[in-house]
């Protein structure tokens, strides 16, 4: 009897800390993305230059490779966080900039950021709700982003442009499996640390904007 | 040959690196799939990219 008030007890705390983290990841996701609104609108109200984008996502994967390991696990990884979100947001400028100049572009950024939000939304609960594990996704999915990452680099030498469709639409395929993923694992104990649960979840909406933002572009014919 | 795209190119070579550990990693730890598991992975996808398609004709 006391082994299974144990056991009763121990799978209680297991789904309280798994609710603990995936109500503080939601929340923190949540804020992270609203400063990146902020931050973005100034880059546009600025009118930054395109290099705004490669000098800010540049600083923002230095932070996220070396700083962020570092403190994670402290109160100041929230920080960084947002440091890194902040930096993401700033570098969207140029791009929407150049689309909201376009003629239908205010629409094509409105469709972009629902259809971002739609994609997001649907995935997320789809994982919370079946509660499918998708961990055997985990590297398929990476040996996947580093083949587009090498089709990218590839194309920037060929610039190609069937090729870049052709990559835009595969990141809309794998940051979609990449949601499924990371949701996954907050529910099936693959991620206990809601700051890097966050920063996952906020680079699968980013990529999944731009290019889904870019496909749109394409299939817009101004 | 443009400083941008030199910049571009040196990013992503730095994405990949960052990448390949944990690819390598993720590839050695990822338990197998059950039955079924294949499926409930593939139908959310095909919805998404219907749903892009559909996003695609409308604008």
């Amino acid at each position: 009897m006391p082994t299974q008030i144990a056991s009763i007890r121990s799978a209680s705390a297991a789904v309280t800390s798994t609710n603990k983290l995936i109500r503080n990841t939601y929340t923190l996701l949540a804020m992270t993305l609203l400063f990146s609104a902020v931050t973005a609108t100034l880059s546009v109200l600025l009118r930054m230059p395109p290099m705004t984008y490669l000098v800010s996502v540049g600083i923002a994967i230095a932070l996220m490779w070396l700083v962020l390991p570092r403190t994670a696990q402290s109160a100041s990884g929230i920080g960084v966080v947002f440091a890194i979100t902040g930096l993401l947001g700033f570098a969207l400028g140029p791009i929407l900039g150049m689309y909201l100049k376009l003629p239908h572009g205010p629409q094509l950024v409105a469709t972009a950021l629902g259809g971002t939000g739609i994609i997001f939304l649907g995935l997320s609960g789809y994982a919370l709700t079946t509660r499918r594990d998708f961990n055997f996704m985990g590297g398929f999915l990476f040996v996947g982003m580093l083949v587009v990452l090498g089709a990218s680099l590839a194309n920037i030498f060929l610039a190609i442009p069937a090729m870049s469709l052709a990559v835009s639409a595969a990141v809309v395929m794998l940051m979609s499996g990449f949601i499924l993923f990371d949701t996954s694992r907050m529910v099936h104990g693959g991620v206990d640390n809601y700051i890097l649960a966050t920063i996952s979840l906020y680079m699968n909406i980013f990529n999944l904007f731009i290019s889904l933002l870019q496909l749109l572009g394409i299939a817009n014919d101004d | 040959m443009t400083a941008t795209n030199i910049i571009s190119a040196l990013l992503l070579v730095a994405l990949i690196v960052l990448l390949l550990p944990r690819a390598r990693q993720m590839v050695n730890e990822s338990p197998a799939a059950q039955p079924g598991d294949w499926q409930g992975f593939i139908l959310p996808l095909i919805a998404v990219a219907l749903f892009v398609l559909l996003l695609m004709k409308m604008v």
